[in-house]
């Protein structure tokens, strides 16, 4: 399906280009929809398209042989889901499946090659984004191996509240695979700040009450 | 509308465990497939969602900082 002009400028990789020059390079562009739980592509497969995250929600997450997941990033729109493997070669590293219906515009791996040949500027958004990224990685790290997972989880409540753009929700699943832990521990420790009151549980809705006493027990947990 | 935990029907193997631990009623099988009922009765303690073997069965959070 053809690609939306007015959409094209919030591709990340775009953003150095003039609109004369969006619009020149459109056709390269694919939409591509999937409904909830769909996979837009899986971990060790050969990956020939760049997806950049349109509309709605992609968890994107590695899977052990023993068929834990752990959750790399839950990816909201704009973002760019699977760059390493265009840009680095060899497989697919995660797995990106879709938490709501979704929308992806795609970008075949040799026609991106020849938009950044045409196109050189747009090597800077792309060197910008994937050190944000590496910053991401590395933060993710320091969480799993430093904090404990009552901070784990009070972060990735921080990091997850609903906003006006993407509603995206949480299953208690979902956060343990963020934590790297498991789900009775996450209810654990909903509970455990439920009782220090910095978050009420009211049915599906979980109420962040007190944000600095929350940012505060984040701090500490290290 | 009643918010209520969702069914991926395309991961249910209808083995029922859901509905043999839901105290509320709110899972229900009907015609053969499980089927969630509204009911404010239902206070997300997200038990059907821990005992779902296929992961099809999901209570998720909205997550909001009060004001």
């Amino acid at each position: 399906m053809a690609v939306d002009s007015a959409l094209l400028k919030d591709v990340p990789y775009l953003s150095e280009l003039t609109a004369q020059a969006q619009e020149a390079v459109k056709p390269l562009f694919f939409e591509r929809s999937l409904r909830r739980s769909e996979l837009a592509f899986m971990e060790g497969e050969p990956a020939d398209a760049l997806y950049v995250l349109m509309n709605g929600v992609v968890k994107v997450f590695k899977t052990s042989s023993n068929g834990k997941e752990q959750i790399i990033s839950i990816s909201t729109p704009h973002e760019v889901l699977n760059d390493t493997s265009i840009f680095g070669g060899g497989p697919n590293p995660v797995s990106a499946q879709a938490m709501s219906p979704v929308v992806l515009y795609g970008i075949k791996k040799d026609k991106l090659e020849e938009l950044l040949r045409q196109h050189p500027q747009m090597s800077l958004s792309i060197i910008k984004l994937l050190s944000e990224r590496s910053l991401k990685l590395l933060s993710l790290i320091e969480d799993l191996s430093f904090k404990h997972v009552i901070g784990r989880v009070g972060k990735i409540l921080l990091e997850h509240t609903a906003d006006g753009g993407a509603k995206q929700r949480l299953t208690q699943q979902e956060m343990a695979a963020i934590a790297g832990t498991a789900r009775e521990v996450v209810a654990r420790s909903l509970k455990t700040l439920e009782e220090r009151g910095v978050v009420k549980i009211d049915r599906h809705r979980i109420l962040i009450t007190d944000k600095s006493a929350l940012e505060e027990i984040i701090m500490e947990s290290t | 509308m009643v918010e209520m935990p969702v069914i991926d029907q395309s991961k249910c193997n209808q083995c029922g465990l859901c509905i043999t631990v839901c105290k509320c009623g709110a899972i229900v099988l009907q015609h053969d497939v499980v089927t969630i009922v509204e009911t404010e009765d239902c206070h997300w303690c997200t038990t059907c969602e821990a005992v779902c073997p296929t992961g099809a069965l999901t209570c998720g959070f909205e997550i909001v900082i009060e004001d």
